[in-house]
C-alpha cells in the first residue's frame, strides 16, 4: 500500500480530501438544496459501484437493480417509522436490509444466471417490476407497505442523541442535517470504492474477468461459473440494500414511485456512460447523471427567460429531453464510456481497426 | 364458463396487439442482436399521430372511414420514417461498439421520444377519435365489440402479410440470411445496411398499426403509454424465443391470454389476498418460469456451448 | 501397465443423427503419454469434451483415479485433476499472461469475498503464493519475459505455451492437450516436444490429440485411433503404424 504514496500522489490525495471536506460548505452557499443534490450524487456513486460489481466485473446485465434498493429502503422504512411503531437503530437495520436484499438476489439469481445475457436482462427487469407492483399493492388486505401513499415519518439516522436530521454545533461550526449525511455518505462511498478496488484485484475478481472473457475456458480451469456469478449478483444486491436504507433515512419518506424501471436504467446508464468496470469512470458517471439533470432543472427555465424573454418550453420535459440526447451523444462519440479503463479503450480501438 | 370465454376473448385481443409490437422487437433483435428499447415509443407516436390526423379530418367533416384510414396511413408513414431515422442516426454508428452501448442509446432515444411527444401533444390524456364501428355482439354468453373483432382481424392480416414478405420475397430472404450470419450474407451480395434498415422500417410500420389498434381499443392515449406496452411486448417476444417471428406472434397471444386469465382468477386463486391490480406481474412471472425451464423461450432454438 | 489413472467405459455421444462417439473404451495408466489420433471429424475433440464435462455423454462412464467422474460439471473435472487446452486456443485475451496463469490457480486456492475485502494475512499470503507460482509456471513453459503482455498480443506459439501453463496451474494429474502443435513450424514443434516430455518427467500424465504423426509416434507410450467415432486400434506406436485398419482410415479404403 505504502508503495504508491510518493509525494505527488500524497499531494493529490490531500487535495481530494480537502475538496471533499470543503464541498458541503461550498454547496451550502447555494442553499441546502444543493447539499442534498451532492448527497444524492454520492448515494448514486455508492449504488452505481454496487451495480458495477454485477455489470462491470461479472458482465451480467441487470436491468432490475433498483429492486434491491427498494427492498433496503422498505426494510428501513418499516423498521424505523410509526407505520408499525418500530424504531430500530440504523446500525441494526442497514445490515438486515443488506441481508434481505442479498437473499432476494440469490433467490432471483440462482435459477436465472445460466440464461444468455439479454434474457437475464429482461428477467431482472421483470423482477424489478414485480417488486414495485407488490410495494404498490401490499396495503390490502393486510397493510404492509401502505400502498401508493408510501411510508412517511421515517426515523433519520441517529447515534444516541446525535440526530442526522437537524443542524448542530460542532467545534463552533454549524453543521446542517444534509451536511452530516454528506460526511456519512462520503465515508460509505470511500468504503465501497476500497471494496471495489480490492475485489477487482483478487482471486474472485480475476475469476469474474475470466468468465467475462471466455466462459467455457473459465469452466475448464475449474471455476464454478454459476456460483461466482451468483456471488457478484448477491454482492451487488447487498450494496443496493444498504443504499436503499440510507435513502429512506435521508428522505424520511418512501413510496413505490421512487423505484420505477427508469431508476434502474439510470443507475445502469451511470455505469455504462462512465466506463464499465473502471471505478473512476463509474464515479464520474454517477456524479454527472445526478448533477446534470439538477443543473438543467435550475438552468433551463432562467436561460429561456434571458434569451427569449419568456419560458417557451416546459422546462421539465426539456430537461429530460436534453438528458436523453446526452446519453445518445455520449454513446455515439465515446462508445466505451466517458472514462474507460485503458484496456477497454484499447479493446475497442482494436475491434474498430479489425473491421475496417 | 361465460367468464372464461370472455377472458379468452379479451386476452386474444390484447395478445394480438402484443404480437404486433413483439414482431418489431424480434425482427431487430434477430438481425442485429439489439433490444430496441425505443420501439414502445414508436408505437406511442403512431397512436398520437393518428389522434391528430384523424381528429382533424373528422373535424373537417370527412367520413369516419376516410378519416380513420388517413390516420392509419399517416401513423404508418411517420413511424416508418422514425424507425429509419432511429437506425440511421442512433444505432448504425454503434455497430462495432461494446454490447451495452447501443442499449444505452436505445434507452436515451426512448427518453427523447417520450419528451418530444410530451412537448408536441402535452401531458394530458388524449381521447382517441371514434374511427372504429361501435357495434357489440353476443356469443355464448360472452360479449365482444366490433373494435375487438377488427383488432384481431387486422393483426392477423398484417402478420400474414409479414410472413409472405419474409418467406416469399428477395428482401425477406436477405433478411433471413442476415439474421443467420451477417458477414456471410454480405459476402453473398446482400446489402446488410439495407436489410437492417428494412427491419427497423417494417417493425415500425407494424408498431404503427398496433398503435392505432391500442388507441381504438382503449379510446385514450398518453405520451407514456408506450413504455409498459413495449415492455410487455418484449416479454412476449422473449417468451416465444426472441428472433423467431412465429414465436413472437405466439408469445404475444399467449401473454395476452395469460394476463386476462390471471387478472380474472387471481382473486380466487389466492383466496382474495391478491386482487386484479396484480395483472401486470403475470407477464413477468410467466416469463421467469418459462425461461427457467426453456432458457431459449418456448420456440427458440437451443444454443449450446461449443468448445 | 502401471496403475490406471483414467478408465473410459463405453462412452457414446451423438448430435442429432450423427454418432460422434460410439462405445469408446480406453484406459490410461499413471505417468503415460497417451495419444489419441484419427482423421478429422473422428470424434477426438468430442471425447475431450465428454471427459472434461463440457458435453454430457449419452452413455458410458469415466473413472478417474479410482472414483467415477461426474459427467456434467466442467469445473469439477478440473477440481478432480483433469486440465485441458483447446484446439482453437481459448485464452483470456484481455488479461496479461501472468494473470491467465493466476486464474488457473483458482481451483486450488480459497480466498473469498471477505478475504478480498479485508485482505487478512492469510489472503495476502495466498495471493503472493499465487503470483509466485504463476511466475514459476511462465518460466517453466519458457515465456517468463512475456508475463505482463496481454494474452492476445502473444505470438501463436507463445499462446499455446501460455495455455499449457494455465492448465498446469490447476495442478492436474491428467493434462489433455488438443492439437498443441497445430500451426507450428518444425522448430516450435520440437520445442513443444521437449516441453511435453518435461511435463511427463515431472509426473503428470498426458492425453494428447495430435495430427503431427511424427510428434505422436515420438512422444506417446500408447496410441488409440478413432475413426467415425469408434476406436479401431489401441497399441504402442510401432504396432499402430502398421495396422491395416489405421492405414485405411487415414488413406481411404481404395489406396490401402
Amino acid at each position: 500500500m505504502a508503495k504508491w504514496l510518493n509525494p505527488r500522489s500524497a499531494l493529490g490525495l490531500a487535495l481530494i480530501a480537502a475538496v471533499l471536506v470543503a464541498l458541503p460548505f461550498v454547496a451550502a452557499l447555494g442553499g441546502q438544496a444543493w447539499v442534498r443534490i451532492v448527497n444524492f450524487a454520492i448515494l448514486y456513486v455508492f449504488l452505481a459501484l454496487g451495480l458495477n460489481i454485477v455489470v462491470g466485473f461479472a458482465g451480467l446485465l441487470d436491468l432490475g437493480y433498483i429492486a434491491f434498493y427498494a427492498v433496503g429502503a422498505y426494510v428501513y422504512a418499516l423498521l424505523a417509522s410509526p407505520h408499525f411503531g418500530l424504531h430500530l437503530p440504523f446500525w441494526a437495520i442497514l445490515p438486515i436490509g443488506a441481508v434481505l436484499a442479498c437473499g432476494f438476489g440469490v433467490a432471483l439469481g440462482s435459477p436465472t444466471l445460466k440464461l444468455r445475457g439479454d434474457y437475464l436482462a429482461i428477467v431482472t427487469l421483470g423482477f424489478g417490476e414485480i417488486i414495485r407492483i407488490f410495494l404498490n399493492n401490499l396495503n390490502a388486505p393486510v397493510n404492509i407497505t401502505n400502498g401508493a401513499q408510501g411510508v412517511t415519518l421515517i426515523d433519520p439516522i441517529a447515534v444516541g442523541g446525535f440526530k442526522f436530521s437537524a443542524a448542530s454545533q460542532i467545534f463552533g461550526l454549524t453543521v446542517s442535517g444534509p451536511q452530516k449525511y454528506y460526511f456519512f455518505l462520503v465515508a460509505l462511498a470511500l468504503l465501497v470504492i476500497v471494496i471495489n478496488l480490492r475485489l477487482q484485484h483478487s482471486r474472485i475478481g480475476r475469476a469474474w474477468q475470466a468468465i467475462r472473457e471466455d466462459e467455457i475456458a473459465a469452466k475448464a480451469i475449474g471455476i464454478n461459473t454459476r456460483n461466482i456469478k451468483l456471488l457478484a449478483f448477491a454482492m451487488g444486491a447487498s450494496f443496493g440494500g444498504i443504499a436503499g436504507g440510507i435513502f429512506s433515512a435521508m428522505q424520511g419518506f418512501v413510496s413505490p414511485e421512487s423505484f420505477s424501471l427508469i431508476e434502474s436504467v439510470m443507475v445502469l446508464a451511470m455505469v455504462v456512460l462512465g466506463g464499465m468496470g473502471h471505478i473512476p469512470g463509474v464515479i464520474l458517471g454517477a456524479v454527472l447523471l445526478t448533477v446534470l439533470p439538477e443543473v438543467l432543472r435550475y438552468g433551463v427555465g432562467p436561460i429561456q427567460q434571458v434569451v427569449f424573454g419568456k419560458v417557451l418550453v416546459d422546462p421539465e420535459s426539456l430537461r429530460m429531453l436534453i438528458f436523453g440526447l446526452a446519453l445518445v451523444l455520449v454513446m455515439r462519440w465515446k462508445p466505451a464510456g466517458l472514462w474507460p479503463s485503458p484496456e477497454r479503450r484499447r479493446e475497442l480501438a482494436e475491434t474498430r481497426a479489425e473491421k475496417l | 364458463m361465460e367468464i372464461l370465454l370472455q377472458q379468452l376473448i379479451n386476452g386474444l385481443v390484447q395478445g394480438s396487439i402484443y404480437a404486433l409490437v413483439a414482431l418489431g422487437y424480434t425482427m431487430v433483435y434477430g438481425i442485429m442482436g439489439l433490444i430496441n428499447f425505443a420501439h414502445g415509443e414508436v408505437v406511442m407516436i403512431g397512436t398520437l399521430v393518428t389522434i391528430s390526423v384523424a381528429g382533424l379530418l373528422l373535424k373537417l367533416g370527412l367520413p369516419v372511414a376516410l378519416a380513420g384510414g388517413a390516420g392509419l396511413l399517416a401513423a404508418v408513414a411517420v413511424c416508418m420514417a422514425l424507425g429509419w431515422g432511429l437506425e440511421r442516426i442512433a444505432y448504425r454508428p454503434l455497430r462495432n461498439a461494446p454490447r451495452l452501448t447501443p442499449l444505452i442509446t436505445a434507452i436515451g432515444m426512448s427518453i427523447v421520444l417520450q419528451n418530444v411527444a410530451m412537448l408536441v401533444w402535452g401531458r394530458n390524456y388524449l381521447t382517441f377519435p371514434a374511427i372504429a364501428p361501435k357495434a357489440q355482439f353476443e356469443f355464448a354468453g360472452a360479449s365482444f365489440t366490433a373494435v375487438q373483432v377488427m383488432i384481431v382481424l387486422v393483426s392477423a392480416l398484417t402478420m400474414a402479410g409479414l410472413l409472405v414478405l419474409i418467406y416469399r420475397t428477395r428482401l425477406g430472404m436477405a433478411m433471413r440470411a442476415t439474421s443467420q450470419n451477417p458477414q456471410v450474407a454480405s459476402l453473398m451480395g446482400v446489402n446488410v445496411n439495407r436489410v437492417i434498415a428494412a427491419a427497423f422500417v417494417i417493425g415500425s410500420a407494424l408498431g404503427a398499426v398496433a398503435g392505432v389498434m391500442v388507441g381504438s381499443y382503449y379510446e385514450i392515449a398518453h405520451y407514456q403509454m408506450g413504455f409498459m406496452l413495449g415492455l410487455k411486448a418484449f416479454t412476449a417476444a422473449v417468451l416465444g424465443g426472441i428472433g423467431n417471428l412465429a414465436g413472437a406472434m405466439a408469445g404475444g397471444v399467449l401473454l395476452g391470454i395469460i394476463e386476462a386469465l390471471g387478472a380474472g382468477y387471481i382473486g380466487d386463486l389466492t383466496g382474495g389476498f391478491l386482487g386484479s391490480h396484480y395483472q401486470d406481474i403475470f407477464a413477468f412471472i410467466v416469463l421467469i418460469g418459462v425461461l427457467m425451464f426453456r432458457p431459449s423461450g418456448l420456440f427458440g432454438e437451443k444454443t449450446g456451448d461449443r468448445a | 501397465m502401471a496403475e490406471v489413472l483414467l478408465r473410459a467405459a463405453g462412452v457414446g455421444k451423438h448430435f442429432g443423427g450423427v454418432k460422434a462417439l460410439r462405445d469408446v473404451s480406453l484406459t490410461i495408466g499413471l505417468g503415460e503419454v497417451y495419444g489419441l489420433i484419427g482423421p478429422n471429424g473422428a470424434g477426438k475433440t468430442t471425447f475431450f469434451n465428454c471427459l472434461t464435462g463440457l458435453y454430457v455423454p449419452d452413455g458410458g462412464a469415466f473413472d478417474f483415479a479410482g472414483r467415477p467422474l461426474k459427467a456434467d460439471a466442467p469445473h469439477q473435472a478440473a477440481e478432480r485433476g483433469i486440465a485441458r487446452t483447446f484446439q482453437n486456443i481459448r485464452l483470456f485475451g484481455n488479461m496479461s499472461a501472468v494473470e491467465n496463469v493466476m486464474v488457473g490457480r483458482h481451483v486450488r486456492t480459497g480466498a473469498g469475498v471477505f478475504g478480498a475485502m479485508f485482505r487478512d494475512a492469510r489472503t495476502r499470503a495466498e495471493e503472493a503464493a499465487i503470483r509466485r507460482r504463476a511466475a514459476e509456471l511462465l518460466h517453466y513453459v519458457g515465456i517468463a519475459d512475456r508475463a505482463d503482455d496481454l494474452a492476445k498480443n502473444l505470438s501463436y506459439g507463445d499462446q499455446r505455451r501460455l495455455e499449457i501453463a494455465r492448465a498446469l496451474a490447476t495442478e492436474p494429474q491428467l493434462l489433455c492437450l488438443d492439437e498443441p502443435a497445430a500451426g507450428m513450424n518444425a522448430t516450435e514443434t520440437e520445442e513443444l516436444r521437449l516441453l511435453i516430455e518435461g511435463i511427463r518427467r515431472d509426473g503428470t500424465t498426458i492425453l494428447l490429440i495430435e495430427h503431427d504423426v511424427k510428434l505422436v509416434m515420438g512422444l506417446c507410450d500408447r496410441v488409440a485411433v478413432l475413426d467415425y467415432g469408434e476406436k479401431i486400434c489401441e497399441d504402442v506406436p510401432a504396432v499402430v503404424q502398421k495396422d491395416s485398419r489405421v492405414i485405411e482410415a487415414y488413406l481411404g479404403g481404395s489406396v490401402a
